[in-house]
């Protein structure tokens, strides 16, 4: 491992500015979401009702787990149930991004010809991944004692976030192992926290019915760090489980990195065909060629995604029914019109949000063409620009509206109201767009800060989070193109907001193509 | 039409940084031309700016009698190009490569594709993630060659090739040549692969042309050694502009001599009597040498 402590430093010099800002931002989340919870619950019995709402509440049950108590920190634990999965995708990015990704890019290959150990650069992007989490759980506990919680649960609760990061960095560092390129074991890694979500999600809504599926959660690390249940339960044996598999995968991690070559993967690569297919003769076949992989997967992950929003989507008709004094508390939480609209109304926001990482991750294929000098090649023959940046825009609009549509369709058709469940997923898409834009606009105008096309994911997700709590001025709201969005299915559609969203991004996104054909390539 | 490049004062900067500085380049129809400089010179960009992949800040250049940036289209069906650095797409097989750039640019002929693969040994189902990187060259040949185009632009195309497919793609280059309408330009270190392959070369250095010619007027601007065993002293060699680097010691001397004093520096050695005499001409690679770092020496002088 000799030159670990070299390689951690150039990586938390590398991540100065990313790594402090998600450990603090997502340390800091659970003390927001508590001041914000005194603010709104001013008597016990309103915390109780909004408790008794979750609780039984499958829509909330699958978004962001059981909630076992109605103590406020137990409530502010359940609310913020939905970060694991978005510690676990930061940490697994992370960890590939020192490991694998330098690694098919040949930094590696510089690395380890100077005087590093073998491990050394998975030990390293371990060490600062998993130093981060901690750091990111003891902000967590620190506030939460500060916000006058429990001691005791409030440590659970920063083990909980601790071990979430830990348990997909080690998840990363098997993935790392087993593909020769980035792409490929992000998509790996990625799959494993969503089958953990999806389980997670199954046991859990189960247990609030006849239990029989409990088991689930049980398979799914996600389901382990949620069941410690801080300041409830404060159950300590969870936490050895996920610490087990934390400490398991990362010896497979490394006995796998011992059976390998470097730059080379595990999964061996089969022969393909001599001869291209007719359809591999234009820019267009070769961009869907790229995309199609992309497509099928978001395609099938919102496809999953729509049954289960949809499958739930009939007892949080059951809760509206059954209490009416649930219902009002939920309307002052969730926004205005009757408890199913506002429940589809979010699940649609989720998903638009979502899907505007694939938008992205569609245009940002541009700028990954021109880095690794595919565009050259292709450039090089008689194809125009815009029909080479066209041919991956293609898919960065219509890729997204394919998922969206799938995900609606099908939560619509499983809850029984096919039409407007759809159209509040299809009324995201010109928000999508404008976010996709963006990232054709730096492509095109500053291409070395291409990559920061995601934060503008993250400002509006960070909107979406803090937004209903923290009370921000609207315009600061109004930065996000997802504030614009009609709420459907329980608001009116209006039509010019969407169409000044698709103006606005094909705008941006014309600006973006005209600087691209004007500039050197590469860039 | 003779000349299927034409740059002239060619200027290309990035920031701060002159790549190309007043850079001149003439390729004529049907010739192969070597294009030779340090690492850094600039030859990359030159070729970046013939395709119209980068615009450049003054001069102008031609291309087969098109404007490269405007016209990059049109002309790109009538070329073929071999990056550097070549890396290729890891889900598509290598035969799928050649295909798809063939196609791309207007259609390959399959018998030469076919042909071509087989003498490069070339394994076109592999994906190409797991090409090494001389068989990423070969592909990126192979794809090339095989379309019916009449000019060739190839940046370093024989790095990473071992010897025995370096024979391969020079056997082929003399082919093309053979043909007589098709023009290559082409970037190498490889000095021995310069001298079997081409007519012309320019050679250039800080973005800048230092010499442009065949290969015997390039030589002529050398010098050539001289050693002789003499009958008697000589007289005013030491002297004569065009002889360096004099040794003489008892009979015998050493010395390099411009090409223009090369007559009466052997005048001067007759008049002494000769009893043996060795001419050694310039080796390419002190030619090359001398080319690429004539700018530090030629300074400090
Ligand atoms: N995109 C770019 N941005 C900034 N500088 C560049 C860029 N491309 C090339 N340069 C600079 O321009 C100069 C010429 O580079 P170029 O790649 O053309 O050289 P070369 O002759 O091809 O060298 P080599 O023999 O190493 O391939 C170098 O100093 C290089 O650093
Ligand atoms: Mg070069």
């Amino acid at each position: 491992m000799t030159g670990t402590g070299k390689l951690l430093r150039l990586i938390l010099r590398r991540d100065r500015v990313i790594l402090p800002l998600w450990v603090f931002l997502l340390g800091i989340l659970p003390q927001v979401y508590l001041s914000s919870f005194e603010k709104i619950f001013t008597t016990d019995a309103e915390r109780l009702d909004y408790a008794h709402l979750g609780a039984a509440n499958a829509g909330f049950v699958a978004l962001y787990g059981l909630l076992p108590g109605d103590s406020m920190g137990e409530l502010v634990v359940w609310r913020a149930g939905f970060v694991p999965v978005m510690i676990g995708l930061i940490t697994l990015l992370t960890v590939i991004r020192h490991t694998r990704a330098d690694e098919e890019a040949g930094r590696s290959d510089l690395i380890r010809a100077t005087v590093v150990g073998r491990w050394a650069q998975l030990a390293a992007a371990l060490l600062a991944t998993m130093l981060g989490s901690l750091v990111m759980g003891l902000i967590v506990t620190a506030s939460m004692i500060g916000g006058g919680q429990p001691a005791g649960g409030s440590v659970a609760f920063g083990v909980l976030f601790t071990l979430s990061g830990w348990i997909f960095a080690g998840v990363a560092a098997i993935a790392a192992q087993l593909t020769s390129s980035a792409r490929g074991a992000r998509m790996i890694a990625v799959l494993v926290l969503g089958a953990a979500y999806v389980l997670r999600l199954g046991g859990d809504i189960s247990a609030q019915g006849d239990g029989r599926l409990e088991w689930l959660s049980w398979l799914s690390p996600i389901g382990w760090v949620q069941r410690i249940f801080p300041y409830g339960a404060n159950d300590w044996w969870p936490a050895v489980l996920g610490l087990l598999f934390t400490v398991a995968s990362l010896g497979v991690a490394g006995y796998l990195l011992t059976r390998r070559d470097l730059g080379a993967g595990l999964l061996a690569s089969r022969l393909g065909p001599a001869h291209a297919g007719p359809g591999l003769s234009s820019p267009f076949g070769l961009a869907w060629r790229l995309h199609r992989g992309l497509l099928l997967g978001w395609t099938g992950g919102f496809a999953a995604l729509g049954l289960v929003f949809g499958g739930v989507g009939g007892s949080v008709v059951q809760i509206a029914e059954s209490s009416s004094g649930v219902a009002d508390t939920f309307a002052k939480i969730g926004g205005a019109g009757s408890i199913t609209d506002a429940y589809f109304t979010s699940t649609a926001g989720i998903c638009g949000l979502i899907i505007a990482l694939y938008a992205i991750q569609a245009c940002l294929r541009i700028r990954d063409e021109e880095q690794s000098g595919h565009a050259e090649l292709i450039l090089g023959t008689a194809v125009r620009r815009t029909a080479w940046a066209g041919g991956h825009l293609f898919f960065a609009l219509l890729g997204p509206a394919v998922a969206m549509a799938v995900e609606g369709a099908l939560a619509g058709a499983t809850f029984g109201d096919f039409g407007p469940v759809l159209g509040a997923s299809l009324a995201q898409l010109p928000a999508v767009w404008v976010l996709g834009s963006v990232a054709v606009l730096l492509i095109g105008v500053l291409p070395r800060f291409a990559g920061v096309a995601w934060g503008a994911v993250a400002v509006c997700l960070l909107l979406l989070l803090f937004g209903e709590l923290v009370e921000f001025p609207q315009w600061v709201m109004d930065v996000s193109p997802f504030t614009h969005v009609p709420q459907l299915p329980g608001a009116d559609f209006t039509v010019v907001p969407e169409m000044v969203l698709v103006l606005i991004a094909a705008a941006v996104g014309g600006a973006g193509l005209t600087a691209l054909r004007r500039r050197d390539i590469p860039a | 039409m003779t000349e299927a490049i034409d740059v002239e004062g060619l200027i290309k900067r990035f920031g701060k940084v002159t790549a190309l500085d007043g850079l001149d380049l003439k390729v004529r129809t049907g010739e192969v031309h070597g294009f030779l400089g340090p690492n850094g010179a600039g030859k990359t960009t030159t070729i970046r700016v013939l395709l119209g992949l980068m615009r450049h800040d003054g001069g102008s250049a031609r291309l087969l009698g098109g404007d490269p940036w405007a016209d990059a289209t049109n002309l790109h069906k009538r070329l073929a190009y071999v990056p550097g650095d070549v890396t290729f797409w890891p889900n598509l097989t290598g035969g799928e490569v050649i295909d798809l750039l063939g196609r791309l640019r207007g259609g390959l002929d399959p018998k030469r594709r076919d042909d071509l693969i087989e003498r490069f040994e070339l394994d076109p189902r592999k994906k190409g993630r797991t090409y090494s990187k001389g068989n990423r060259q070969k592909v990126a040949l192979i794809a090339a060659l095989a379309s019916d185009v009449e000019l060739l632009l190839l940046d370093e195309p024989t790095s990473g090739l071992d010897p025995l497919m370096e024979e391969v793609f020079r056997e082929v280059i003399l082919q093309e040549k053979r043909r007589g309408d098709r023009t290559v330009l082409l970037s190498s270190h490889i000095l021995a692969e310069v001298e079997a392959l081409c007519d012309r070369l320019t050679i250039i250095r800080d973005g800048r042309s230092v010499e442009s010619g065949t290969l015997d007027e390039l030589r002529h601007l050398t010098r050539t050694t001289i050693r002789a065993e003499l009958t008697g002293p000589v007289n005013g060699l030491a002297d004569l502009a065009g002889v360096h680097d004099l040794i003489s010691t008892d009979g015998r001397v050493t010395f390099d001599v411009d090409a223009e004093a090369l007559e009466p520096a052997l005048k001067s050695l007759v008049a002494a009597g000769v009893r043996s005499l060795v001419s050694q001409p310039p080796s390419l690679e002190e030619l090359f040498l001398r080319h690429y770092t004539r700018g530090e020496a030629g300074s400090a002088k």
